[in-house]
């Protein structure tokens, strides 16, 4: 298994040289970060390649890391039958980028882009139909951004005086809370702040 | 003379029968040719990911029953799997035959549920009568190892929650002799029935390159012809040691997919009574004390099994840095969970693989063509369960 995915890395890294910016296998898992604007070319060669044949797209999942200044990352997730192996390509990007298509390549990228789009707001070049797919009719916001509240802001409940569903703003009896397990014998966080910066001190 | 012919838009659902839960389907129709089917899907969309991300890893379990209800412990299975392999425990032998029996259970619920609701779009009413019975039986078995008929929350991570019954075992192996039989009722209703041929055979025919395309797994993969199965290819748990078959099709039309699920579900019996006639003994979850919790006995005499109780029903476990990707065989496809890890108590994101959104997602260019008839036809034949479609 981990021989097959050494054999497909070393092919990869051999034939897409520049555009490959790392690559690694963990829990034996092979996992390639190429920049954003390769993005077509690569997967159209995993796809087309003699040796890799990656026929099938899995899946693409958006992450968020708010604190980054790429905040974006991209994980697109390949299988291919032939070889039995699987490859998951990463692109990172900032907020204000968009990304290529693969709906040319793979149709079946079409919901899955659709689904990112409706959750991260990430916008995706040359898509012939990017609406939103999961949410309600004429939602705002994008649920999946570290940012966005798990109570969201509108609650619905039908009225029985205007005879239809009406949206209302979230009125809860007890705000959301989230608890901080962060175990005292560890030492708080401010603790650990400290205990870092004198772990960096004597390094330097 | 150009006869002006104007199409007709047709809103199927949110509410049908034949939609098998909340499809909102917009139809364009030319007398009573589909032209265009555009899938609205959310309906029920529940956040599943976004609640995930706020709870623990064994709080997070449960909301994968609820994706796909009729065959819930094959979604568990993925999560227990993705945290296992980030975690880098082993599970004990037993809990892993009790978890193949469970999911090769699901598997039948599944099929059960798909095979007689697709004879009921087309017609006969008669399957899903008989075949419900038998669901129930199943659920009864799900009852007696978990506490609930459906939404089971028995898997965890490095194991399963709690011991089966000593009978349980008798009485699915009982039911495993007996289901064979009902197997045969139905496919003697079915098969070689005209009616329902003539509404299944090459309806929503799929070429092994579209099937390909358009990221099917599961049945819908086999049915064209691709002998593909992650219990084989991949195989997870003890699959490697059992002796089982996957039925494969040849035309990729609806009819063949009903042939695939009719077989798989006699394979699944023949691996249930495998699994329960080599089920060994010993310990049903891991004993690492820091992932799995402390039974009752010793929480009442040792100290360190109290901590350990304490602290993981509030804490939780830590789950290393890291991400990971994995899939099961679910009944309906490639159920797959995208994990990452940022060293703490809740998984930082869990992206869910549902096979059914990419089945649902053909339903245009499977339906182009056919008549307006056919649509419930494809869609049964599709196995399509919106709870992990909007998850």
């Amino acid at each position: 298994m981990t021989e097959n995915l050494k054999k497909i890395e070393k092919i990869i890294n051999s034939e897409l040289a520049s555009k490959i910016q790392n690559s690694f296998i963990i829990n034996e898992e092979l996992s390639v970060e190429i920049d954003v604007n390769d993005l077509i070319e690569v997967v159209q060669f995993l796809k087309s390649n003699d040796k890799c044949k990656f026929r099938q797209l899995i899946d693409i999942a958006g992450v968020d890391y708010p604190e980054k200044d790429e905040r974006f990352q991209l994980v697109y997730l390949f299988l291919s039958h032939e070889n039995n192996i699987r490859i998951k390509i990463f692109i990172k990007f900032q907020p204000t980028q968009s990304i290529n298509s693969l709906t040319k390549i793979f149709p079946s990228a079409n919901w899955m882009e659709r689904e990112v789009f409706d959750m991260y707001g990430i916008k995706f070049k040359n898509h012939p139909d990017l609406r939103r797919i999961l949410t309600d009719y004429g939602f705002k916001g994008h649920p999946l951004r570290k940012d966005f509240p798990l109570t969201g802001f509108n609650e619905v409940r039908y009225s029985e005086k205007e005879k239809k569903v009406v949206y209302e703003p979230v009125k809860l009896e007890q705000n959301y809370r989230n608890f901080d397990f962060e175990s005292p014998w560890e030492g708080s966080n401010y603790i650990k702040e400290i205990k870092n910066l004198e772990k960096d001190g004597k390094k330097n | 003379m150009v006869k002006k012919t104007k199409s007709l838009n047709l809103n199927f659902g949110p509410q049908h029968p034949a939609a098998h839960g909340v499809l909102r389907l917009i139809l364009e129709l030319d007398g009573e040719v589909v032209e265009k089917a555009d899938p609205h899907i959310g309906l029920l969309h529940r956040g599943t990911e976004k609640l995930i991300e706020q709870k623990t890893y064994t709080q997070a379990l449960p909301y994968f029953d609820r994706l796909d209800y009729v065959a819930p412990m094959n979604q568990e299975h993925a999560f227990a799997l993705a945290a296992e392999k980030l975690l880098n425990i082993e599970v004990p032998i037993r809990a892993k035959y009790i978890r193949v029996i469970f999911c090769e259970i699901g598997r039948i619920l599944s099929h059960i549920l798909n095979v007689t609701t697709q004879a009921l779009d087309v017609g006969a009413l008669t399957p899903s009568l008989w075949g419900f019975e038998e669901r129930e039986t199943l659920m009864t078995f799900y009852e007696r190892a978990s506490g609930s008929r459906l939404h089971a929350n028995y898997f965890r991570t490095g194991g399963v929650h709690q011991d089966i019954p000593l009978k349980l075992v008798e009485d699915i192996e009982k039911f495993c002799r007996s289901f064979p039989k009902i197997i045969d009722d139905l496919e003697g209703l079915l098969t070689d029935n005209r009616i329902f041929k003539q509404r299944n055979v090459e309806i929503g025919i799929v070429s092994k390159q579209e099937a390909l395309d358009h990221s099917f797994s599961g049945v819908m993969l086999r049915g064209s012809g691709i002998p593909w199965d992650l219990r084989r290819s991949q195989p997870y748990e003890i699959y490697k040691d059992l002796d089982f078959k996957i039925p494969v099709g040849k035309n990729g039309d609806c009819y063949d997919r009903y042939l695939c699920r009719i077989e798989e579900m006699r394979e699944s019996v023949k691996i249930i009574l495998q699994c329960i006639e080599r089920l060994p003994k010993g310990p049903i979850k891991s004993i690492d004390g820091k992932i799995s919790p402390p039974n009752r006995d010793d929480l009442k005499q040792s100290m360190e099994a109290l901590i350990h109780h304490f602290k993981l029903f509030t804490e939780g476990y830590r789950v290393p840095k890291g991400d990971v990707y994995t899939a099961v065989e679910a009944p309906k496809g490639e159920f797959g969970v995208y994990l990452i890890s940022d060293g703490s108590n809740k998984p930082y994101r869990c992206k869910i693989r549902a096979p059914g959104f990419s089945h649902l997602q053909a339903m245009d260019y499977l339906i182009r063509g056919h008549m307006l008839a056919d649509v419930p036809a494809v869609l049964g034949s599709l196995d399509i369960v919106f709870g992990e479609v909007d998850r």
